[in-house]
């Protein structure tokens, strides 16, 4: 029988969305790693092995026994096993100490670092973003520190923040996500080994991108890094943060906590391409990860705007979040969120509307592909006082077959009768008429798919840098090869 | 034009979606240069003879062929079929958010002209052929900024598919209902864009309606009527005058 049947279709577009994970390759490397397992014990041989100050391990300790009294979130709509927080490894490091020169770093690592896309080296490496590397549980690497020092910028890793800076951490290091925020949080705040740390002086706009690549290497451990960005009166600095991991049958865990404060007229664009291991097509292995990100716009007229593309994890939570607390303050959330295969991400923002005159706008694109699971939650929360507020809320979801899941759970409270708050969302599937308009035109299923998505993505991929648009849309091409036909 | 050369030929063709068949025993010669119409009663099988021509996936095809240059092309993809000079302007074009109309066109017009051999145009050059295209449907430029289909008028997506025929220069057209749904100008832009087609002539268009109006500015050769999924008349242009006074009823004595 001459049949072009539907299912030959389905399969097809599948084979377009599923393309392999490309950093899925281990590095072996000398490793300084302690046992596995979580006390009172191991946090201060962490605290101890980083040389922190006093206030450093009274930070965590408290933490880790605010931790020991906190549950597990249930209220995601994400199904995993149950951590065992004990079989865990909560420190693990390349030995290379930080030397005065990157030539001296493992080649293993700078090889791995080439592949990732990543050079360290003067040469070579991005003339206009300046990088800092977390392997595991440390930073190896910070690009471009004395030419930022010269306009009074901080770049460093959080450890040599801690060491380096221990007023400014001690400032504002929990001040914007206390450390008993939730499950995560305390964890984080108990054992963070690394992260990175950016402060931008007053009237200064940094003359970089600063961006932090994130990779989790060891098997058994945890990556839980800290960042914390202050910019001061009247600067401005974009942030960029990536990340992979290699491909392992079990999961890693992931546990981050980011904080940004924004002072008076001051502005932070914090911009993402997540790409974890997102385990196999069966949905084994992959990166659990839990993530609490909040910016306080502490000041009048200060800027928040979180850019995230979220493709990789076999589970996502988290909730890139503004406080804004200064009148005039403006918050911003762009969120691409793709899932395939059997992923879950729990994802969306919350803007809390504290200052008169606050302004907040939240755009999420969720793509389900597979058996994967994508929903959305937000929550707009106008207080009493916040006269004027407005929130702008935009929710598409853009479904890939006929077994992917999609939802969206958007929470809005409001307690000032002066203001107004919007709330747009659409359901819309790549459909075989859609694509078979592009054949029509001459135009394989591939690249109508690729123009589909690029097309649904569009206002968030404005909000990228340059360099990171165009990596973005790469890798959500690449994740999404072969799941549509 | 003396001889007479087959561009499409379907022979016997039976074809089903769902288990429901639609196409019965559907046979159908279109020479080179000629203009045929289908006209019949909505759920007759006319856009499924439209689609399964351009090679739409949904459909099972049963038995029989379809023929193009005196090939069969029930195995090829459709956006090969586009490549050999199928076109097909849809009845319900849909739109695509996020895509310009402008890098929608100019894909379609690279994919095309690249598998005939010629390099990428240039962005410039393009701009150039399509404001020219763009004449003709009596468009305004603006037209390419705005996404494809997204928010346009019923009659702006008819002259959309219109300005993708005549930028495609097909050898054979078909127009699923271009003429439903337009006021008098833009049924005058559709036909002036159709007849400008046929100036060439090895083209050949199919023209699937419900109204003479149209029929009017671009005369057949043929009508052919279809009805339960079968042709089952074939005449020429004054058939579709008679079917103006007749309706289709008399189709339940046949």
């Amino acid at each position: 029988m001459i049949n072009k049947s539907k299912k030959i279709i389905d399969t097809n577009i599948k084979i377009a969305i599923d393309k392999p994970y490309k950093y899925g390759f281990s590095t072996k490397l000398d490793i300084d790693t302690i046992e596995k397992g979580l006390n009172e014990n191991i946090i201060r041989l962490i605290s101890k092995k980083k040389n922190e100050p006093e206030f450093m391990l009274n930070f965590r300790l408290k933490a880790f026994k605010r931790w020991k009294n906190l549950k597990s979130p249930y209220w995601s709509n994400l199904h995993f096993s149950e951590i065992n927080y004990q079989e865990l490894t909560y420190y693990s490091a390349p030995k290379t100490k930080k030397l005065s020169s990157f030539d001296e770093v493992d080649p293993e690592l700078l090889k791995t670092l080439e592949k990732l896309g990543i050079s360290l080296s003067e040469q070579k490496r991005i003339t206009n973003v300046a990088v800092d590397v977390v392997f595991d549980s440390i930073s190896i690497a910070t690009t471009f520190k004395r030419e930022l020092a010269e306009y009074g910028v901080i770049f460093c890793s959080i450890s040599d923040a801690i060491k380096d800076y221990p007023d400014l951490i001690e400032k504002y290091l929990g001040t914007v996500v206390p450390v008993n925020d939730n499950y995560f949080t305390a964890l984080n705040s108990a054992v963070f080994t690394d992260g990175s740390f950016c402060y931008i002086p007053k009237e200064v706009k940094c003359p970089l991108d600063l961006s932090t690549y994130f990779r989790i290497n060891d098997q058994q451990s945890g990556q839980f890094e800290r960042t914390l960005i202050v910019a001061e009166r009247g600067s401005y600095v974009s942030y960029l943060e990536g990340c992979t991991a290699p491909q392992y049958d079990d999961n890693q865990l992931h546990a981050a906590v980011v904080e940004l404060i924004a002072l008076k007229d001051s502005e932070i664009k914090y911009s993402t391409v997540q790409n974890w291991y997102s385990g196999d097509k069966m949905g084994r292995g992959g990166i659990y990860n839990f993530v609490t990100k909040r910016g306080l716009c502490s000041e009048s007229n200060s800027k928040i705007s979180w850019t995230q593309v979220e493709t990789g994890s076999s589970i996502t939570w988290k909730y890139p979040s503004c406080v804004l607390l200064g009148d005039n303050s403006i918050g911003e959330f762009y969120s691409i969120a793709l899932t395939n295969n059997y992923q879950q991400a729990d994802t969306g923002s919350k803007m809390v509307h504290i200052g008169k005159e606050t302004k907040s706008r939240i755009v999420s694109k969720g793509i389900s592909a597979g058996n994967s699971i994508n929903s959305y939650r937000g929550l707009v929360d106008i207080n009493r006082k916040a006269f004027g507020a407005r929130n702008y809320s935009q929710c598409d979801s853009l479904l890939i077959g006929n077994s992917s899941n999609s939802n969206t759970f958007p929470f809005i409270s409001v307690q000032n009768s002066k203001t107004k708050v919007e709330h747009e969302a659409s359901v819309s599937k790549i459909g075989e008429d859609q694509i078979f308009y592009f054949q029509q035109r001459g135009i394989p299923m591939e690249k109508a798919v690729a123009l589909i998505i690029s097309g649904f993505c569009r206002e968030v991929f404005n909000e990228l840098p340059l360099e990171f648009a165009a990596e973005a849309d790469k890798l959500l091409n690449l994740k999404l090869e072969g799941s549509v036909g | 034009m003396n001889e007479k050369i087959p561009l499409l030929e379907i022979k016997n063709l039976n074809v089903s979606i769902k288990e429901i068949q639609i196409l019965k025993n559907l046979n159908l010669i279109i020479n080179k240069g000629e203009i045929h119409a289908i006209m019949g009663r909505n759920g007759s099988g006319k856009s499924t003879l439209s689609k399964v021509i351009a090679g739409h996936p949904a459909y099972n095809i049963l038995s029989g062929d379809i023929l193009f240059n005196g090939k069969s092309i029930l195995e090829i993809e459709p956006e090969l079929r586009a490549h050999m000079g199928i076109f097909l302007a849809f009845q319900y074009p849909v739109e695509i958010p996020g895509v310009s109309n402008e890098d929608f066109l100019r894909l379609a017009y690279n994919s095309k002209y690249q598998y005939e051999g010629y390099n990428e145009i240039n962005p410039i050059d393009f701009i150039t052929l399509v404001n020219d295209k763009l004449k003709t449907v009596d468009m305004d430029p603006v037209f390419l900024t705005r996404n494809v289909n997204e928010g346009f008028s019923g009659g702006e997506k008819k002259k959309n598919e219109i300005l993708q025929m005549s930028l495609l220069d097909s050898n054979l057209s078909i127009l699923d209902e271009t003429d439903s749904g337009l006021d008098i100008d833009a049924l005058k832009i559709v036909s002036k864009g159709i007849l400008q087609t046929l100036k060439n002539k090895e083209k050949s268009v199919v023209l699937i309606t419900h109204y003479q109006r149209l029929l009017d500015y671009v005369k057949p050769n043929f009508i052919h009527i279809m009805h339960k999924g079968s042709i089952v008349k074939t005449g020429d242009a004054t058939l579709a005058k008679k079917l103006e006074l007749t309706g289709y009823d008399w189709l339940d004595d046949l």
